[in-house]
């Protein structure tokens, strides 16, 4: 028989490609900087990460520093731009310094449950059959659950403290990303190009590698970034119960839960807390929306 | 329908079983021994060991779940440890609470988020849409806590319209339907309205912008019809799935209700909730998320059920 | 290389489809997509697979892929079981290629052209760096300048580009036979006379055997050496591609082909051969399943499936009415009417 292809003649042929093409990210990033509204949301939250980043260099005072003479000052007080709270520390570094653990508990477990809800999801929708039904049927379990409800209760039962509540808003956060990831792997597991790759002989692992994960990885991910505005929303909640971050450490919810009784006396100040976490939140829907719409376009 | 009822009814079944295991785990993932929580701290090893017999703590897991879930389904969910009483006595008086401000807030959260969604999705890219989108994405980013505190600020400390606290005059510790009651149920529902009504609105703006983009709505209007007989055909089309919303919404507000009955000190599950936190007390917390959950599911099953009887594409 | 045992020879291929449903998500009946088929493709040749949309051709494809598990049936590759020690199924699905219909689906949208088609020889255990030096010559064969195509993605190219890349897929991998299920139908007609005539091309070059599904008996009758006609998840008909056309033997053939369109005013269609439509086939009517439909059908037809025999040389039909000393006798003529 004869060779089906000439031997190659000139092996160092294999030159880059005169002609570029954009990568399909690339061109989502090419419509999301069009996006005035994302593009805005974007730059504030990296100035807020940013800000919490840098907390040591920003905050201009030490934020445990109590003054008990200097209780509840209001905002515009020298020396205390954003006023004090109920044992005299200054808000703005407290508000500064509280990025960092507010953040960490809004996004970090969105992360986490994106790694874990995404890999059940995944194997759940390209295994199908029993193994699907195993893990599916599970999730649905925690599925029955309102989300704040399921947080307080596990946070609840295993005690206040920044791990557990963190773990538990994980726990949360699964079995949503798992059931998107489900339905997608589903979808795209009877495309042609995946009948395809089995025909050319590849291994089920090689095809989750190089054909499977690529195309469902950026959904799932568009999707978990949705849920961060929630996460936020849900881990300053747990704090403001009192089951999150524990005093003295500035953290955005537990600071409202503080100054709640100071409303009285600071309205302003008492507010301010929340203002940070509402800004975070309403960025994050906002970046999300405008990721998803740049992503649904297909050139 | 009838056979599609009867699967979806028994689906529940296993769902219902997972949620009480996952109640059950609860009082075990809690550190320490459960049954320290219960005994005073000088009770001898003595009264510790018959206690733990008593409450066969010295069995398996398994064998406590099946004697716990016995005692739930007789409607029994344990005592309380701080309060002594039946946790199933103390639920039932704070869930009517809960059941009263959820229900007004899902009135209200779903007449204002389907005004918005209609107005957004029928002005389609208007400055009325922009403004009722942007009331859409409020209602979903607002850390709804720290709205009910400033409604307090405003309206009550600033303005002093509603009172900031309880369910009515003197500590009342139950809602009634009068005017004096009604007053201390406007902020709290105002509050927890804010968030079916983003979501509400969202989703009847995609589903107008979807419906009216349809050909048959083109047709509609190639033939002649009114605006009015076009908006009808609308709202017959968006009808199940915005009802469906809100079922499930009104489910989420029941479960999640705690940190707005918290900020108000509202006398339902929430405050139940909350005091079963910082009391420890494990069975009162158990009963209370085992009761919330089961409501959760039950709505969701109804309104599963509604949603395929009320709309004619879904045979099953 | 010319060799008297058939390249690929299929047997008794059977694949019924559960359809779910009641409480427990019992098997409450089957439909019957593919229903034990048997047919040789010779060593070279091009056998063409036509039907009505619906009667199992695109279950062929993929079974013969093995895609989708058979119920029943083997297939013998190169005079050895696929799936036996002799013929693993990596080293079957070397040697066995398809080509899908819709051309950009089937490249994954997130692959440059050259990574998707250098994916099947690198499975194979290519070097990257073969694989892709053997891609850009397979692009440029198929009519593709590498230099301008082959770091594309997919959603920049035309759908008869799409499709020569997707030949050019097949090809990577070095094939001996390669399935095309409805590979030219999606495409313009002018580009798709230019891809059937790449294929005739390359089937030459590279010594191909083709297995090429279509609808479209006009595109099947250009490319075919034999024609097999599927009805209903059975083979009808099978024979030589001028055989078939010029005197089909089984009714459904004859119906199936004077509905042809065609240039010739002579010939132009007067009526519908073929009235209604096919049966449901979860519900397959007994005996023939041509019965209800048939112009032929005599009391036997009603009762008795018909087997594949060979009535002339090369040439296979499953009617009574044409199987000499069957005991076929026709109705009366009051149902034709």
């Amino acid at each position: 028989m004869a060779e089906l292809i000439a031997a190659p003649q000139a092996p160092a042929q294999i030159a880059p490609p005169a002609e570029k093409s954009a990568g399909y990210w690339r061109s989502v990033w090419r419509r999301l900087r069009r996006d005035k509204v994302a593009m805005t949301a974007g730059t504030i939250l990296v100035l807020i990460f940013l800000m919490s980043l840098f907390a040591t260099f920003l905050a201009p005072s030490d934020p445990y520093a109590r003054n008990v003479a200097n209780r509840l000052a209001g905002i515009g007080t020298p020396g205390n731009p954003l006023g004090t709270d109920d044992l005299g520390r200054d808000m703005l570094s407290r508000l500064i310094w509280g990025g960092q653990l507010s953040l960490l508990m809004g996004v970090a477990p969105v992360f986490i449950a994106f790694f874990f809800g995404s890999a059940l999801g995944i194997i759940a929708g390209y295994a199908g059959g029993l193994t699907n039904t195993l893990i599916m049927r599970t999730v649905d379990i925690f599925y029955a659950f309102p989300s704040v409800l399921l947080a307080v209760a596990l946070s609840g039962a295993l005690g206040a403290g920044l791990f557990n509540a963190m773990f538990s808003l994980t726990v949360v956060f699964i079995p949503p990303i798992a059931r998107v990831s489900e339905s997608v792997t589903t979808q795209l597991k009877s495309s042609d190009f995946i009948e395809a790759a089995k025909a050319s002989g590849a291994s089920a692992l090689t095809i989750l590698r190089v054909h499977v994960l690529g195309n469902v990885l950026g959904p799932i991910f568009v999707y978990s970034t949705s849920l961060i505005a929630v996460s936020m929303i849900l881990a300053a909640g747990l704090s403001f119960l009192g089951l999150g971050v524990q005093p003295p450490f500035p953290e955005w919810g537990q600071m409202l839960n503080a100054l709640r009784n100071a409303m009285y006396v600071q309205p302003l100040v008492t507010a301010l807390p929340g203002v940070m976490i509402f800004l975070v939140s309403i960025s994050f829907n906002l970046l999300s929306d405008g990721l998803r719409s740049a992503m649904e376009v297909r050139t | 329908m009838f056979a599609y009822a009867i699967q979806r009814i028994l689906y529940t079944l296993p769902v219902m079983l997972g949620v009480s295991v996952v109640c059950f785990a609860l009082v075990h993932i809690a550190p320490g021994d459960p049954l320290i929580s219960i005994l005073p701290p000088d009770a001898s090893s003595e009264l510790q060991e018959r206690l733990r017999i008593l409450y066969g703590f010295d069995r398996s897991y398994v064998e406590q779940f099946f004697m716990w879930l016995a005692r739930v389904l007789q409607g029994d969910l344990g005592t309380s440890i701080a309060s002594g009483r039946s946790v199933t006595l103390e639920v039932s008086r704070a869930v009517g609470n809960t059941l009263m401000l959820a229900a007004v807030a899902t009135v209200l959260g779903f007449t204002l988020g389907c005004l918005f969604g209609f107005v957004a999705g029928y002005f389609s890219n208007s400055p009325l849409d922009k403004l009722a989108s942007a009331a859409a994405v409020f209602g979903v980013s607002v850390p709804h806590y720290w709205l009910g505190i400033v409604l307090v600020i405003v309206f009550s400390v600033g303005l002093g319209w509603f009172p900031s606290s309880g369910a009515g005059p003197g500590g009342s510790a139950n809602w009634r339907f009068d005017y004096e009651h009604a007053l201390y149920l406007v902020l709290p529902a105002i509050t927890m309205a804010v968030i079916p009504m983003g979501i509400v609105a969202r989703t009847v703006r995609a589903l107008v912008a979807d419906i009216l983009a349809q050909e048959f709505v083109i047709g509609l209007r190639a033939r002649g019809l009114g605006q009015f007989h076009v908006f009808l055909h609308v709202v017959k089309n968006a009808a199940p799935t915005a009802l469906a919303v809100m079922g499930v919404q009104m489910g989420y507000l029941l479960g999640g209700s705690i940190l707005i009955e918290v900020v108000f000190s509202w006398p339902g599950t929430g405050m139940l909730l909350n005091t079963a936190i910082f009391q420890r007390d494990l069975p009162l917390l158990q009963g209370t998320i085992l009761v919330l959950a089961t409501f959760f599911v039950v709505l969701n099953l109804l309104v599963d059920l509604l949603q395929t009887a009320l709309d004619p594409r879904i045979k099953r | 290389m010319s060799d008297a045992t058939p390249l690929m020879t299929v047997k008794g291929l059977t694949k019924h489809f559960p359809i779910k449903g009641g409480m427990l998500g019992r098997t409450v009946s089957r439909v019957h997509a593919v229903d034990g088929i048997s047919f040789d493709v010779l060593r070279d040749e091009t056998l063409g697979v036509v039907g009505e949309s619906g009667c199992g051709k695109s279950t062929t494809a993929r079974l013969l892929m093995h895609l989708i598990a058979p119920d029943a049936g083997e297939i013998i590759f190169d005079g050895r079981r696929v799936g036996s020690r002799d013929m693993t199924m990596a080293s079957y699905r070397s040697q066995v290629q398809m080509v899908f219909q819709d051309s950009y689906s089937s490249l994954n949208p997130r692959l440059t052209i050259q990574d998707s088609v250098a994916f099947g020889p690198q499975v194979h255990g290519v070097r990257r760096r073969d694989a892709l030096q053997r891609t850009h010559d397979l692009l440029d064969r198929v009519g593709l300048d590498p230099a301008r195509f082959a770091a594309r993605y997919p959603h920049e190219l035309s759908g008869g580009q799409l499709q020569r890349v997707n030949i050019a897929r097949a090809l990577a991998v070095r094939p001996r036979l390669i399935i095309l299920d409805e590979a030219v139908s999606a495409l313009d007609k002018s580009v798709e006379a230019q891809v059937l005539n790449l294929l005739a091309d390359l089937k030459k070059e590279f010594g191909l055997a083709y297995v090429f599904i279509s609808h479209d008996l006009n595109v099947v009758r250009y490319i075919s050496d034999r024609v097999l006609v599927m009805y209903l998840g059975r083979v009808a008909e099978l024979g030589r591609a001028e055989d078939v056309y010029a005197a089909p033997q089984h009714p459904y053939s004859a119906a199936l082909l004077s509905s042809m369109p065609t240039g010739d005013p002579d010939r132009r269609v007067e009526k519908a051969a073929l009235q209604g439509d096919p049966p449901n086939p979860i519900d397959l009517p007994g005996g023939c399943r041509f019965h209800t439909r048939c112009p032929l059908v005599g009391t036997m037809c009603r009762g008795t499936e018909p087997e594949l025999a060979r009535i002339a040389r090369d040439h296979d039909v499953a009617c009574h009415a044409r199987i000499p000393g069957s005991g076929h006798r026709p109705e009366s003529k009051e149902r034709a009417a």
